[in-house]
């Protein structure tokens, strides 16, 4: 933690300031209930750059923190939807034409004749197409909700801190952000205290 | 935090399997605290060394490495003659392993999704290193028709690549629904293992005291923090997953059937073949996860998280599906009858009592009636009958693929062109190395990684609740819990 302390005149000029900048101030629960509490209140105090970091999911905080559902069913869908799509495609026009197109390279389809069977054979494609579709749409599931939660990402200003090494063990926090509008060291500090934090800690840039 | 039991040894809980009316088991014995389940387990992958058994275990997997490697070498530097393979039995030992371990996987799936869906609890102990034996166990399915196509350094011929003969591969053939069916599965599984693993990692990366395990742990953490907005799309990606896996692990061993149905052989041209190799394919799965948690609970010291009950909850779904595929052994016979098809007719009677009828009775008493055992609970509880049934169904699976493959093959329409099978050294060198690959991998992942889900297991444990333990504080959230409700 203390190598972050010190600016370096390589950050940019716009982003620094004389001493090192106050990120967040994070405060620690013990229990599921009373961090579920405590972001209740958060809430309602009108805090919007605030989270709430636990070791596992605690049941009712995404109603606490009113979080918004994620559209990452949507993307799923459709990105079931392209991989159903992709599939047909591919196998309609390897198999069943003699068309060229340019995919990267020139291809060309190969129509095969096998056993009599018809060129366009659809329910021969439904295997391929099932797959493709689960492949397409476990790939946007994964690597969709890892863009939408920023990760992956080598630092962050949290994880420089000792006491919220707990966070992956069995302490639970709320971090308000120093950003956020109705941030004040001292309030936001006393709050904290006042909504059952057992410690409240700075955590600096 | 779990009543008074009246199964309580010395204080400790050691037997979970017992229904008390009114309240739910406890999934995790002894520990009421979040932080001591981080400790149990994660101070397998933090100790200097592991237990003994595990370097014994090591070495051995090592040397059935190096014996796969020899003998994959040797067949692809010689050619797939040195296998004991023939004119009508082109596929045996080969195509036997590589649909065991296709199976052996599912009950991976099974456990994360499946059980996921159905909001079972006890999957949480499991899981882990459930999806990691699918992982290991689907790795160890590609090699063989990997090696069996021959000429293995044009196996890319296997996807649809654009190559200078301006040929494409048949898409009507069960062969290429299969690289799809087992080369998604695979990446799926991969995928949900690792999403699973992520919270974990960052506990492992949170606590390592040494450089080199922050950094790797740290990389592969990917970053995580806990922050309750990023738990909110892993939840639904999590769930989505588990839809989509769903589908997939049902459909990986259906199409690994097509394999056989689609033919036109007798013996294997049968519509019962996808429910049924689904059902095979769990059942001898669940047998490698039992055969898998036995000695790891004993050797890391994890009784407490890997249960009797989820011990007992497993056998019970081997019981399930040992009966299934009784089942489908009788229906196979009873159609064949029907059928009135002489070939048809003939496949089976033969099947039971032609030249592989040592293998056929082998794979019935194994598959259909020791696990049948599983009826009485003092089996299913015993730890030494069930580590010794779980072998047993191990081996009668690896038989009914077996039976199913060579004596379809060995004896079809005419006479004149039957054969017998006899394995070579390469061949049984090939199936015995496999088993390398997967101990192997499967002990590098026990002694490296957390070998259970420590984020859910602290999910179901009833701290969890955050109405535990405080009726004061529930009259938000409707029902209050009771002070021994382990409602999570």
């Amino acid at each position: 933690m203390t190598t972050f302390e010190t600016p370096t005149p390589t950050v940019d000029p716009a982003e620094t300031t004389e001493t090192p900048k106050l990120h967040a101030l994070i405060a620690e629960f013990e229990t599921p209930g009373e961090v579920l509490k405590a972001a209740e209140k958060v809430r309602e105090a009108g805090y919007r750059w605030w989270d709430c970091c636990t070791p596992f999911p605690v049941h009712g905080m995404d109603g606490a923190m009113g979080i918004k559902p994620t559209i990452l069913p949507v993307m799923v869908f459709f990105a079931g939807l392209a991989g159903l799509i992709s599939a047909f495609v591919l196998q309609a026009f390897t198999n069943s034409t003699g068309m060229s197109i340019w995919a990267l390279v020139w291809v060309t389809g190969y129509p095969y004749l096998i056993s009599g069977k018809p060129l366009l054979s659809i329910p021969a494609f439904i295997p391929v197409m099932f797959e493709l579709t689960i492949l397409f749409a476990a790939l946007t599931c994964v690597f969709g909700m890892f863009g939408m939660n920023g990760l992956p990402r080598l630092h962050h200003p949290l994880l420089a801190n000792d006491r919220f090494r707990r966070v992956t063990d069995d302490r639970f926090y709320i971090v308000i952000e120093a950003r956020d509008p109705k941030f004040f060291r001292s309030r936001t500090e006393a709050f904290l205290g006042s909504i059952g934090a057992v410690a409240v800690e700075e955590v600096q840039d | 935090m779990s009543s008074i039991r009246s199964d309580q040894v010395g204080g400790r809980i050691v037997d979970n399997t017992e229904e008390v009316p009114g309240t739910r088991a406890p999934l995790v014995l002894n520990m009421d605290t979040f932080g001591q389940v981080t400790n149990a387990v994660s101070k397998v992958s933090e100790a200097g060394g592991a237990p003994i058994a595990w370097y014994i275990g090591f070495a051995g997997a090592l040397g059935l490495l190096g014996v796969l490697g020899f003998c994959v070498l040797y067949l692809i530097f010689t050619g797939v003659g040195v296998w004991g393979l023939n004119t009508p039995i082109a596929w045996a030992y080969d195509i036997t392993n590589f649909v065991f371990w296709v199976g052996i996987g599912h009950a991976g799936t099974l456990i994360s999704a499946i059980l996921f869906l159905f909001r079972q609890k006890w999957r949480t102990g499991i899981n882990r290193f459930a999806e990691a034996m699918t992982i290991f166990a689907v790795m160890c399915a590609g090699i063989f028709p990997g090696i069996h196509v021959g000429r293995v350094w044009v196996v890319y011929w296997l996807f649809p690549l654009p190559n200078q003969m301006e040929m494409w591969p048949q898409f009507r053939s069960p062969l290429l629904w299969d690289v799809f069916a087992v080369s998604t599965y695979f990446t799926v599984s991969l995928l949900f293992w690792y999403t699973g693993l992520i919270p974990d990692l960052a506990t492992l990366r949170d606590r390592a005291k040494g450089r080199l395990q922050q950094i790797g742990y740290g990389l592969f953490a990917l970053g995580w923090r806990g922050s309750n907005r990023h738990w909110h799309r892993y939840e639904r990606a999590y769930l989505l997953l588990a839809a989509l896996s769903t589908p997939l692990v049902l459909s990986v061993h259906s199409v690994v059937s097509f394999d056989f149905a689609v033919s036109q052989l007798p013996g294997w041209h049968t519509t019962i073949f996808p429910p049924y190799f689904v059902a095979g394919a769990i059942f001898s799965g669940f047998a490698m996860v039992v055969t898998l948690a036995v000695p790891a609970r004993e050797m890391f010291g994890l009784k407490n998280l890997i249960t009797l009950r989820h011990l007992d909850n497993m056998n019970k779904v081997i019981l399930l599906t040992g009966s299934m595929v009784g089942y489908a052994y009788a229906m196979e016979f009873f159609i064949a009858w029907y059928s009135g098809a002489i070939y048809e007719k003939f496949a089976f009677v033969n099947r039971a009592f032609g030249q592989y009828w040592w293998a056929y009775l082998l794979m019935v008493s194994c598959n259909v009636i020791t696990p049948q055992l599983f009826w009485f609970k003092a089996i299913r509880t015993s730890i030494p009958l069930m580590f010794f049934l779980s072998l047993v169904v191990n081996v009668g699976m690896w038989f009914e693929r077996f039976v199913i493959i060579v004596s379809s093959l060995a004896n079809d329409f005419l006479p004149s062109s039957w054969e017998f099978f006899t394995p070579t050294w390469v061949d049984i060198g090939t199936m015995a190395g496999a088993f390398g690959l997967f101990f192997t991998m499967f002990l590098l992942f026990c002694r490296f990684l957390p070998m259970i889900a420590m984020a859910e297991v602290k999910m179901v444990m009833p701290a969890a609740d955050p109405h535990h333990g405080d009726d004061a504080h529930g009259h938000d959230h409707g029902t209050a819990a009771t002070a021994t409700g382990d409602q999570s």
